[in-house]
């Protein structure tokens, strides 16, 4: 079972992960770390008009989560934002191959997913979109 | 004089139903998280099911059979605890749920009548959330300082800065584990509780991981209070003990208010309960109680010398055998004499959860994480290590097991 979680697609975006660091005055930053393992993860965006114009994350945690991060950032990256409020777990478990985890490790799967979404949180009730965030909040209880 | 023999591992495991189980499609357990929790002999599980099969009733109140026959057996854990750890008088220890309850008794009623703002209370980096946050959350609110004697690479407490910090006049307590969670350290806690001493400061010792590990005697090593729990020591969990010198219980106001802890209740005022019951507050966990004097006979037949002698030895093997394998770092005391029955360590590049989900599927328990010590895990400046933690039921043979899934680990990511 660990063979096919610790594949190779698994372990290169964990040794090289993809949009790593920071962005220059964001419109949203965002922490959130899983108690149970102590992964952590913060997510940079910069919106444009309805789009993720970009993002970056800093984290430090198993494989699993930093992958996770690092191919979320490929999935959402000029993406409207919408698409990013419809995400469910299934799309990002679908997406880094990952879909028989056990209870306790997909949650280190999942956090980063729930980090964008706290973020997008922010970002619409800043915005004075209540029911927005009201939405994206609800999906993070469940991740 | 208990016998020197060494534990006769393979009739232990008899007594213990858990250890006959296969994990994960068919692998043999190979249980090393007993740091967090320890299986149950077939004695503790018979007495809790005895209990509530047979005399299942409150205790300290109904006068009917049953009631008195919980009440002696609840008593007799009391007892039992008092012999096991050689307390002075059995109103000494108190019930508590577990470790982190027992030292909040401590902060909530000692220490808010003892600290005040600008005092001191003195821990260690390698302290247990349950021995920080208590100790937080008391300075914060008395505007009190909480100073942290540092820990050397090497695992082991710099007792020139514990000597510094006790020169202080405003240190009211100084508060410590006895043996790390993580690292294993034993701390020279008999002469670390004299230095305290010789300033009129007194000492709470966190036995969580020494109490099941080793002989321990809090009149020789005269702490002022310990805090320890029977989940990590055969029994129970749910109940956890707490040692106070008497002199200083008397001088205790209550921590928890309500039933059982009273003598007399009138409107404005009550009649606190004489010792210990006046910080017993509501019915306790009368079952497991019963079933953590199991334990303690248990232990007691087995010798607490001989539980400590068999650790040594495998925790030595483990040590040596880990050194070997590429890409580990071991953390804490390198001689197994120093140290309880505790590898920690890190492997290449691997995150300690990544491990542990590859050693589960070998049917291998270990813990990964940052074992609720989350400040020493900043001064060794990792997020997490793995951990294997080993009883009196652990063998050689499983050590192996341990060391050929590390070897796996290495090969899925390609150290």
């Amino acid at each position: 079972m660990s063979d096919d979680i610790y594949r190779e697609i698994i372990l290169d975006h964990y040794r090289n992960p993809r949009n790593k660091g920071k962005i220059s005055s964001p419109d949203v930053s965002i922490h959130d770390s899983n108690p149970l393992c102590g992964d952590e993860i913060d997510i940079h965006l910069k919106v444009e008009g309805d789009k993720i114009k970009d993002i970056k994350f800093e984290g430090r945690g198993c494989a699993i989560s930093q992958a996770s991060a690092s191919m979320l950032t490929e999935m959402v990256m000029n993406k409207p934002l919408t698409s990013v409020k419809d995400m469910t777990k299934d799309d990002i478990l679908e997406e880094i191959g990952l879909t028989s985890l056990g209870p306790a490790r997909i949650k280190c799967a999942l956090l980063s997913l729930k980090v964008l979404k706290l973020g997008m949180v922010k970002y619409y009730a800043d915005r004075d979109d209540p029911d927005s965030a009201k939405k994206l909040q609800d999906d993070t209880r469940s991740l | 004089m208990m016998q020197k023999s060494a534990l006769n591992v393979k009739k232990i495991r008899q007594d213990f139903p858990i250890l006959k189980r296969k994990v994960m499609g068919g692998k043999q357990l190979v249980y090393l998280d007993n740091a967090a929790t320890t299986q149950k002999p077939l004695a503790v599980i018979d007495a809790i099911s005895d209990y509530y099969s047979n005399y299942n009733s409150n205790i300290h109140r109904a006068v009917h059979q049953m009631a008195e026959e919980a009440t002696i057996a609840y008593e007799e854990t009391r007892q039992k605890i008092a012999k096991f750890i050689n307390a002075r008088h059995t109103d000494e220890i108190i019930f508590t749920r577990n470790t982190t309850e027992a030292i909040n008794l401590v902060s909530y009623s000692w220490g808010r009548a003892n600290v005040s703002r600008g005092d001191k209370v003195v821990i260690s980096e390698i302290e247990h959330h349950s021995n920080i946050v208590p100790w937080q959350i008391l300075t914060q609110e008395k505007g009190a300082k909480l100073e942290y004697v540092g820990v050397d690479d090497s695992g082991y407490l710099k007792m020139q800065e514990y000597e510094k910090y006790l020169a202080s006049k405003k240190v009211k307590l100084v508060s410590l584990s006895q043996m790390s969670n993580v690292l294993g350290t034993i701390v020279p806690i008999e002469k670390m509780i004299k230095m305290s001493h010789e300033k009129g400061i007194p000492v709470l010792v966190d036995g969580a991981q020494s109490v099941p590990h080793m002989p321990v005697n809090v009149q020789k090593m005269d702490c002022d209070f310990m805090a320890f729990s029977a989940h990590k020591m055969l029994g129970p969990t749910g109940v956890g003990v707490l040692y106070v010198k008497r002199e200083i219980l008397e001088k205790m106001q209550p921590f928890i208010g309500g039933g059982d802890m009273i003598k007399e209740v009138h409107k404005y005022e009550t009649r606190y309960n004489d010792l210990p019951y006046k910080f017993e507050g509501g019915t306790p966990n009368i079952a497991d109680v019963i079933g953590f004097g199991a334990a303690l006979d248990y232990l007691t037949n087995i010798g607490m010398d001989r539980v400590r002698e068999h650790e040594i030895e495998i925790t030595k093997y483990a040590l040596d055998k880990i050194t070997g394998v590429k890409g580990v770092t071991l953390y804490g005391p390198p001689n197994a004499k120093d140290r309880g029955g505790v590898v920690s360590f890190n492997i290449g590049d691997i995150h300690p959860h990544d491990l542990a989900t590859i050693m589960n599927d070998r049917g291998v328990a270990i813990r990964s994480g940052h074992h609720c010590a989350q400040v020493l895990m900043e001064r060794l400046d990792v997020s997490a290590t793995s951990r294997a933690s080993f009883y009196i039921y652990n063998t050689k043979d499983e050590v192996d097991t341990f060391i050929d899934a590390l070897s796996e680990a290495r090969r899925l990511f390609r150290i």
